[in-house]
């Protein structure tokens, strides 16, 4: 992996700019914006961001498939609702809550 | 290798971080005669006036007399001057009784018996005056850090809140637990949509049910209040924010309490157990009132995360106060003890919680937090209301 180089494509980005809080999370967030096209290197992390994220939102750091868990603190926040590729933002178009969803419990 | 800090042993065992003398108003009647009376005293007299009045209903006024008595035990405190007006119905001699079975020494006062405002004063001086002369001499002995326990709050949060100071607070948690001390958090209305992972956390199933039943409650109490506590969460503001779901929302508030087992959660001021790993407390989300439970239930030192900015103090023990956000930090630097926005331009979380971990043993040490330099000292009981009453 390496660091601090340019290329004509995008930036790279050396210092930390999304947490991850934990090891098992599938999603980090930024600390400061992200642009389309960003490549960032971090020790825990390599990406390629594929859409804006504002500061704290939510970047998924792997990919991840319709109906697989969002991980955030190590515990699951959600369930994605459609693939979600890596570099991705995830938030409430692509991530459904679990709870108190009386239209889940209609449907069954 | 054992942590140590200087603390004061008091004859129950248990360990202070200070060595104040508690002038506790049983009633509001005599909350301003209480503040009189430690104001004219000096540094070492600490009172907590309250707005409580003397003639609750029967279920709020055991809560109210389990918290004068929690308050009372604090080992912050190494005597205690109880001071009524004469005419509650909150049982005094209870009080008293329920603090000197610590073996401090405690006093009674009645406003009436004593013949009204003035000699009351008189008289609560030369007691206050006496009390301190019996702890005064006691001097700080090393004790190993799991004679602490904190309480872990949070007020005026913003986005940084549960990235940064509560996960790092969780961090500090963690330390504390690891070397035997103990942690307790609560606000239960925060719970709400984290509620199942803390009790997939729990170390049992009762604990587990008893967690989710106390959650339960407070959800129905808000139905009492005619609002929705779960709905449109998280809010708009939360969302643009960056938060998606109820259960992360939930998830970041309860990060301040670290990631260890849930060993028991316990009522509203109730005893809190030394060595007793990382508990829960049933506790509204009223910061004042909340700080109050955990020092009722034995919390040496309150540890107090922040976004936007916060002032809570607390007659009885340390708060410290921690914000993730830069610009309060800077803008309230004489209100904060710690600058966790490091972890927003890549410093660990473990870093900045072995910062908090450290001010936690400073503080218990002796040195003054923020709001004890500025003498912050609030103080609020939770009143059960009629229709809580069940």
């Amino acid at each position: 992996m390496s660091f601090g180089k340019r290329t004509s494509m995008s930036e790279y980005i050396q210092e930390q700019i999304i947490l991850i809080l934990s090891n098992h999370d599938n999603v980090g967030t930024a600390l400061r914006e992200c642009k389309t096209g960003d490549q960032i290197d971090q020790q825990d992390m390599s990406i390629r961001v594929k859409q804006k994220i504002r500061f704290a939102h939510k970047v998924a750091i792997k990919d991840i498939t319709a109906g697989d868990s969002i991980i955030k603190y190590g515990e699951e926040i959600g369930i994605a609702n459609q693939d979600i590729e890596s570099g991705e933002w995830v938030h409430v178009h692509n991530c459904d809550s679990n709870r108190g969803r009386g239209d889940l419990e209609a449907e069954t | 290798m054992s942590i140590n800090f200087g603390g004061y042993r008091r004859p129950d065992d248990t360990v202070g971080v200070r060595n104040h003398v508690g002038v506790i108003p049983v009633s509001v009647s005599v909350s301003s005669v209480a503040s009189k009376i430690a104001d004219d005293a000096g540094s070492f007299a600490k009172a907590t006036p309250h707005q409580i009045s003397g003639n609750q209903p029967k279920a709020a006024r055991q809560q109210t007399e389990r918290v004068l008595t929690g308050i009372g035990k604090n080992p912050n405190f190494g005597a205690v001057l109880i001071v009524s007006l004469g005419t509650e119905a909150v049982d005094v001699q209870k009080i008293g009784g329920g603090i000197a079975q610590t073996g401090k020494a405690v006093e009674i006062i009645s406003l009436i018996d004593e013949g009204g405002t003035k000699p009351t004063l008189v008289r609560g001086s030369k007691l206050v005056g006496e009390l301190n002369e019996e702890i005064a001499g006691l001097t700080r002995q090393q004790v190993d850090i799991q004679e602490l326990i904190v309480g872990v709050e949070c007020g005026g949060s913003d986005a940084t809140s549960g990235i940064a100071a509560n996960p790092a607070v969780g961090n500090a948690c963690d330390r504390l637990i690891e070397s035997g001390g103990t942690a307790c958090f609560s606000e239960t209305p925060e719970f709400i949509g984290a509620e199942h992972i803390l009790a997939k956390r729990s170390v049992s199933q009762s604990v587990a049910n008893r967690i989710l039943e106390k959650v339960d409650q407070r959800e129905r109490m808000g139905g009492l209040m005619g609002v929705d506590l779960r709905g449109a969460q998280p809010t708009p503001g939360n969302q643009e924010g960056g938060l998606t779901t109820i259960e992360e929302k939930s998830l970041g508030a309860i990060s301040k309490g670290g990631t260890k087992p849930i060993e028991d959660i316990v009522d509203y001021g109730e005893q809190l157990s030394k060595g007793g790993g990382l508990i829960l407390m049933d506790t509204p989300g009223y910061d004042v009132e909340s700080v109050v439970a955990k020092v009722a239930g034995g919390a040496q030192i309150i540890v107090f995360t922040t976004g936007r900015g916060s002032t809570t103090g607390n007659p009885v023990a340390p708060v410290i106060k921690v914000t993730g956000n830069p610009q309060t930090y800077e803008k309230m630097a004489n209100n904060m003890d710690i600058d966790a926005s490091g972890i927003l331009k890549g410093e660990s979380l473990s870093s900045v919680g072995e910062q908090i971990f450290n001010k936690i043993v400073q503080i218990s040490n002796g040195m003054p937090t923020e709001a004890e330099r500025r003498g912050l000292e609030e103080f609020a009981i939770n009143e059960i209301q009629q229709n809580e009453l069940r």
